[in-house]
């Protein structure tokens, strides 16, 4: 196993990236991600076979991608939230055209340019598709250097396994900070499997072709089946979540990435407090952890949403909940991250309203 | 124990390299460590600023809305966070710099003539190393040998920074110790 | 004894056009299929097709494909030949395609001198939409879009792409070439074999213009739009080698 290192986010990133064995990487720059960019731009160049370019435009960058993962690479873009809504449609492309492929968000500020700090209101674009037509992007979602580390590793294994854009989901702060890291070991891309659909010239075999368009109706309701399936399967086989301090808890507070550390500052204050609050933190996003939160409510019946947004993932939660517990929401947008106290403070607040501080609460 | 620090100045005083520092010392001493540096339009117009937390326990908030310990290198930075530090907290100050005295009674300040200190050492690139010396010293959240170390792994090696930055820590400790 | 004078090429599929009648592409595809076996690079081409009219050219020419997002095509095409750099990688682009809603794509490719080639059909319409105006319909041409022809000070004047792309530094090869007659037909296929060759010597971005007839949008018989090419057409668009830096 390798050391640790202090490594800052979008570099640990990149490094886990190389390590996967990523070997495109297109970007085009834009605050708070550009760390990344450079970094792939100084360290890709130093394996052969490795392809850095920086694209004329975000859709050109995602378009590479497109290219790269037909040809049967490892390949990656990233940008931040505005260059995001232009790689959308690469991404609808991809998921039609079933190639894996990895996207980094580092979620900025916005509607509209916005601003740079964190922030986490692309949670619906990212996991309602955010392309146009009928699929989904597996979201992760990391809070802490590590994860971001083993969760890039993991986007490149569910993107070939399920030839599907994965998308890790980030923002300003986590890109920014640097944090202890144990890298991952390296790759070889060379020792990862072919896909049998990828294009190296049809020498030996049939011609291949990557297509997303299916002008027969009846053909494309199957395509629609066959992708809808395929989701269902993700949804099985890989949702992730973390609970923390659940076991005696009256309160669930559903907080992911940053928002979700600092949540859980917050809850060590308020077991100090003797209040009975704990997490149920999603790593993946899409698809939704809405099988433990429904579960949760046999016992817990007061959840509290904590996100860098107006709102978003309140949504997932509530269809998650199906009505059987309280849904709270503190939310706050723009790129002002809330401390520790202050979200303590409003789920203290809460916490006593709802009477959860008797012992017989049901 | 988990304690949270601000470093603060003007871009070019080395101010994130003395969080980075203390940071990657920590971490090498076994703790448990977040580094967050401020970034974009915040740190246009010359101000440099970043936050580090050192801890035995898992670090949540990299944030510090109240820190243990802020380091000023400048008087905008004192302006801004002397402020924010939790009571008790200690306020290491840049007195070559910053001639106005903190209003706080309920904190400790300590001042430290970088400047002045730099010119003894032989270097003016070297203040910031003073005032980890000086910050290390006081705090004792890592050592100098540790912080040695971790300066001879960012500088690969190299000689001559590392002499200097080392003559920097070694004066900061002292001055500390002596008063 | 007899003799095969004409065969269908090893890189034409035996499927039947879905092009209308007089159409260019069908001829464009032959060319490029026949290109392919000549120069025996079938097994190692791939091909970025387009949206529009030539979007089932998968249909019909018979190597590996991979299709691009509207205009995208040359991003596409970067992102396979960066990966797999001694294949033939080429797109197949309309004038919609390419010269609108792909400027930016295809110029910095060309710019970045990327070892692609780009077979860009010019016929001066939207052909699969319905017949829109394109960035090459003519002056005064009717289009669905120009109902009283292209009007230059609203609509502006047709837009020399392949001029535009030649002044970039990284294209070595772009020539303007039609299909409208024998003669013509031949000297695009020398045009082709000469990009793909431009791209085999690994010395640069090419590219072919291939002024196509579509005499269905131009609602004109087959015969005529043959005509317009040479009357009309090659006036404002005039054949020639608009770049060769290649010194083949």
């Amino acid at each position: 196993m390798s050391e640790k290192v202090l490594m800052r986010g979008t570099h640990v990133i990149g490094e886990a990236a190389i390590r996967a064995g990523c070997r495109f990487y297109a970007g085009y720059p834009i605050t708070p991600q550009n760390e990344l960019t450079e970094y792939m731009a100084a360290q890709m160049a130093r394996y052969p076979g490795r392809v850095f370019i920086q694209a004329e435009s975000e859709l050109s960058a995602i378009n590479m991608v497109i290219g790269a993962s037909m040809a049967g690479a490892r390949a990656m873009t990233s940008s931040s939230s505005p260059g995001i809504s232009l790689k959308q449609e690469g991404i609808s492309y991809l998921a039609g055209q079933e190639l894996p492929a990895v996207i980094v968000n580092t979620v900025r500020g916005g509607p509209g340019l916005g601003n740079i700090a964190p922030t986490q209101g692309d949670y619906f674009q990212a996991t309602r598709g955010g392309g146009h037509g009928d699929y989904r992007t597996i979201v992760l979602a990391p809070y802490s250097g590590q994860e971001l580390a083993d969760l890039t590793v993991k986007a490149f294994e569910y993107a070939d396994r399920y030839r599907n854009p994965v998308m890790i989901l980030a923002d300003g702060m986590m890109g920014q900070m640097m944090e202890p890291v144990v890298l991952p070991e390296p790759i070889d891309p060379v020792t990862l499997p072919k896909g049998d659909y990828i294009l190296d010239g049809a020498k030996g075999r049939p011609s291949r072709l990557v297509k997303s368009l299916y002008l027969d109706p009846p053909v494309m309701e199957e395509h629609n089946w066959k992708l809808f399936r395929k989701y269902q399967q993700i949804a099985r086989e890989i949702t992730t979540w973390e609970d923390f301090m659940i076991e005696d808890a009256k309160l669930v507070i559903v907080a992911y990435g940053t928002c979700a550390r600092i949540a859980k500052g917050a809850i060590r204050r308020l077991r100090e407090m003797d209040l009975k609050v704990g997490m149920l933190r999603p790593i993946t996003l899409y698809p939704f952890p809405s099988k433990p939160m429904k579960e949760l409510t046999l016992k817990v019946k007061s959840f509290l949403v904590i996100e860098l947004s107006t709102g978003q993932m309140l949504e997932d939660v509530r269809l998650a909940v199906e009505g059987r517990a309280k849904v709270h929401f503190y939310g706050r947008p723009g790129g002002v991250v809330p401390t520790p106290d202050e979200i303590a403070k409003h789920t203290n607040l809460i916490y006593h309203r709802q009477g959860l501080e008797g012992e017989d609460y049901e | 124990m988990t304690k949270k620090m601000i470093f603060a100045g003007f871009g070019g005083q080395g101010v994130l390299m003395m969080g980075y520092l203390l940071a990657l010392s920590a971490m090498r001493d076994g703790k448990n460590v977040t580094y967050l540096p401020a970034y974009g339009a915040e740190v246009r117009g010359g101000t440099a600023n970043c936050t580090v937390v050192v801890s035995d326990e898992e670090i949540y908030s990299p944030v510090a809305s109240s820190p243990d310990y802020v380091v000023v290198m400048n008087k905008p930075s004192l302006k801004k966070y002397e402020g924010t530090i939790a009571p008790g907290g200690i306020l290491f100050i840049n007195s070559s710099l910053v001639d106005i005295e903190p209003n706080r009674t309920d904190i400790q300040a300590l001042k430290i003539p970088v400047n002045e200190l730099a010119k003894e050492v032989g270097s003016d690139r070297a203040i910031n190393m003073i005032m980890l010396g000086a910050f290390v010293e006081k705090t004792g959240l890592t050592s100098l040998d540790s912080l040695e170390a971790s300066l001879r792994y960012v500088t690969k090696g190299k000689e001559k920074f590392m002499e200097i930055n080392k003559k920097g820590l070694i004066k900061g400790s002292e001055f500390v110790k002596r008063s | 004894m007899s003799k095969v004078i004409y065969k269908r090429p090893r890189y034409l599929k035996p499927n039947i056009f879905h092009y209308c009648p007089g159409c260019g592409h069908s001829i464009i595809h032959r060319l490029i299929a026949e290109v392919l076996e000549e120069l025996d690079i079938g097994e190692k081409a791939i091909c970025v097709p387009p949206a529009g009219c030539a979007v089932l050219a998968y249909n019909y020419i018979d190597v590996d494909m991979g299709e691009a997002p509207h205009g995208r095509a040359a991003a596409v095409a970067t992102g396979i030949k960066r990966m797999l750099p001694d294949r033939v990688v080429f797109t197949y682009q309309g004038d919609g395609d390419i010269a609108a809603i792909g400027t930016a794509e295809i110029i910095h490719a060309a710019n970045r001198g990327e070892r692609i080639t780009a077979i860009f059909v010019n016929n001066g319409v939207y052909g699969m939409t319905g017949g829109q105006m394109a960035p090459t319909t003519l002056p005064g041409q009717i289009s669905t879009t120009t109902p009283s022809g292209r009007d230059l000070r609203r609509d502006g004047p047709p837009l020399d792409l392949s001029e535009m792309l030649a002044i970039a530094r990284g294209s070595v090869y772009i020539e303007r070439t039609a299909v409208n007659s024998p003669k013509n037909i031949r000297n695009t296929k020398r045009a082709v074999e000469k990009a793909f060759k431009v791209q085999l010597a690994d010395l640069g971005f090419s590219l072919v213009e291939i002024l196509s007839q579509c005499p269905t949008n131009w609602k004109m018989t087959p015969q005529d739009s043959l005509k317009h090419i040479d009357n009309v057409v090659t006036k404002f668009y005039p054949l020639k080698v608009i770049k060769d830096e290649t010194g083949l």
